[in-house]
């Protein structure tokens, strides 16, 4: 198939049509709007339903309104957004309704500002809302992942019937790329359980309250199954160099990219380094990671946050090898040359020695 | 013996948790009546929403979706929009739909959204216990405005009707109370009239002056009075229809 140069958001708006994402509701907010910008025109072009809510809140509530009713559904924000619609998230996974949120990230706390960051990897694979419930959380690495990942959350979502989060930074929502964008999907999957009108059967009925303290204890217990079967099944991940390497950087995202810059660039001076990039942020990847941090070996962590993923990393690595960890929390990417810098350091070389 | 009413249909056969001389019952057994009267069963989708009715979904023999406090209107938008052949009727109480929710009600009624809301006004907070609500009377007592309510300390109560009748979405708006068995049958009519208007692409929103005994700390026979005498004179009961230019028929009820 023949690729086109699109924006990451693009990419990812296009492949969910493709996906056979019917229905959209969003508000607009930097470095996301071009999604459902996009959308507003795709959407009703084949024959989907585009919104634009009064807010986030209400965004999330007619996500969980049209995904109990059956729709392929997806709603997009940044950071302060995804904050909002933390309520609407905990009510669709006590729910189990299927739906994709994107969050393409920007610097904060608070208002913060609009450049790339990493800063919600916590608030994604924690829980953003309520109650304690998991996502799974994919994280892409450019305008194709975008693409795919994408395609890949509504089936995921579908499959497990869960939100299912994109995590993009906005390095990945802006840059233009080539991309191979997927096939239409053919078939959506049947949703008996879905609120339709009670056509021919009994009532269908999606609810989370559970007064009862043994009904309340068995949905949880279920929630709490499908999210061990969810880490078991679709943990994601990619490594490369990392079976002779001394040093392993972890990094995910666009930053990932610019890791494999500097690990390509200290193989060239004679480091021995290797690539880990997590592809789901939850599950987090955290026996391959075990499995290719053998004990001689160190682990550098770099995030555009001030060590989020750094937990996830030292708690997989348990305190067998040194974790280093260079993280930017201004809006700009680390150069591969600082990120190199930390190699060599960590190799025990001069910097000197690499200029 | 001849019966002249009977369990409607479409009411699950369980007791209502309401606390007696409550009138949420009365009301949900309207909608149940309506629902089967005009034959909508089969593509209805209801939505529960938090407050003393959270429970509604269990009650009502229909596809349900229960919805988080004050976002019922934004959970009715999303499924009308994916399935706009259904017919989708939202259960708030004033709390839910006058306070928190203020911003999905409104909008919802903006929007025009063929969607009917059915609005249970009994000035507070009933299901955590009596607390101050948007639509709480001056000078009326709650928990959290043990001195009565003040305009300048907890400001005015918010009249629902007049405050979306300004707005150009909504089709069908109307106020009725269910106080007296005059009042329950022209509720009924509002409800029926309500989903006629969905079915005509309207916004249609039903405001029902409801009882609270238990946090009024009234009988239930007072609390009919106390609805008598002291909503009344504040929240008109009154029926306003669209008509094809635009404006208002307005009718007391
Ligand atoms: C986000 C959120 N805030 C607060 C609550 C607690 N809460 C439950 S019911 C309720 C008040 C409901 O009052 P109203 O809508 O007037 O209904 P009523 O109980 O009087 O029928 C509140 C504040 C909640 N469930 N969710
Ligand atoms: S607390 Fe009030 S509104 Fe709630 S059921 Fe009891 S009487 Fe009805």
């Amino acid at each position: 198939m023949q690729k086109k140069l699109l924006q990451g958001n693009v990419a990812l708006a296009e492949a969910a049509v493709r996906a056979g994402c019917n229905c959209y509701f969003g508000y607009p907010i930097t470095p996301q709007t071009e999604i459902m910008e996009y959308l507003a025109g795709r959407l009703p072009e084949v024959g989907g339903v585009f919104l634009q809510a009064e807010s986030e809140i209400a965004a999330i509530n007619m996500v969980y309104g049209a995904a109990g009713a059956g729709a392929r559904v997806m709603t997009s924000s940044s950071g302060p957004g995804i904050s909002l619609k933390a309520e609407g998230i905990s009510y669709l996974a006590a729910t189990e309704l299927p739906c994709v949120i994107v969050n393409v990230m920007r610097a904060g706390p608070g208002l913060g500002g609009i450049q790339p960051s990493q800063a919600d990897y916590l608030q994604a694979t924690r829980s953003a809302g309520h109650g304690g419930y998991r996502c799974p959380v994919l994280a892409p690495s450019g305008a194709q992942e975008m693409a795919d990942l994408t395609y890949l959350a509504f089936q995921l979502a579908d499959q497990y019937r869960t939100p299912v989060f994109i995590l993009a930074d906005a390095l990945v929502g802006q840059t233009k790329e080539l991309v191979e964008l997927p096939e239409f999907i053919k078939t959506l999957p049947a949703k008996p359980w879905a609120t339709t009108g009670k056509t021919g059967r009994k009532r269908n009925v999606i609810n989370s309250l559970y007064l009862d303290d043994n009904e309340l204890e068995n949905h949880n217990l279920q929630l709490l199954q499908k999210y061990e079967q969810i880490a078991l099944s679709e943990t994601r991940w990619e490594e490369q160099w990392c079976t002779d390497a001394q040093i392993i950087v972890v990094a995910f995202g666009f930053l990932a990219r610019i890791a494999k810059e500097a690990v390509l660039l200290a193989r060239e001076m004679g480091i021995k380094a290797g690539l880990f990039r997590p592809v789901t942020l939850w599950p987090f990847p955290a026996a391959a990671l075990r499995q290719a941090v053998t004990s001689d070996r160190k682990v550098l962590v770099v995030e555009m946050n001030g060590g989020q993923m750094l937990e996830d990393v030292q708690l997989a690595v348990n305190k067998q090898v040194p974790v280093g960890f260079l993280g930017k929390v201004g809006g700009l990417p680390p150069e591969a040359r600082e990120i190199l810098g930390r190699i060599a350091k960590m190799a025990g070389e001069k910097i000197a020695q690499i200029s | 013996m001849h019966r002249l009413a009977e369990r409607p249909t479409l009411l699950v056969d369980r007791a209502f948790h309401y606390c007696p001389g409550c009138t949420h019952g009365i009301i949900h057994r309207l909608v149940a009546e309506v629902l089967e009267e005009l034959q909508l069963a089969d593509r209805t989708i209801g939505i529960a929403s938090v407050g003393c009715s959270v429970l509604a979904y269990e009650y009502f023999d229909l596809d349900m979706q229960q919805a988080a406090h004050g976002r019922a209107p934004a959970v009715a938008t999303g499924i009308k929009r994916f399935l706009p052949d259904s017919v989708v009727f939202t259960y708030q109480g004033d709390g839910d739909l006058a306070s928190i929710g203020m911003a999905e009600i409104i909008h919802a009624a903006a929007r025009g959204e063929a969607i009917t809301v059915i609005f249970v006004n009994n000035t507070l907070y009933g299901m955590t216990g009596g607390q101050l609500a948007p639509t709480t009377l001056l000078e009326q007592k709650s928990t959290t405005s043990p001195q009565g309510r003040k305009a300048e300390r907890e400001g005015h109560p918010i009249k629902v009707i007049e405050l979306l009748s300004t707005l150009a979405g909504p089709g069908f708006l109307a106020r009725t109370a269910v106080h007296t068995p005059a009042q329950v049958l022209k509720t009924r009519k509002a409800i029926k009239e309500a989903f006629l208007a969905q079915l005509d692409k309207c916004f249609a929103l039903v405001e029902i002056l409801s009882t609270c005994p238990t946090n009024w700390k009234l009988s239930p026979v007072e609390s009919v009075e106390w609805v008598e005498k002291q909503m009344l004179p504040v929240y008109p009961l009154v029926k306003l229809e669209r008509s094809d230019d635009g404006t208002w028929l307005k009718t007391q009820l």
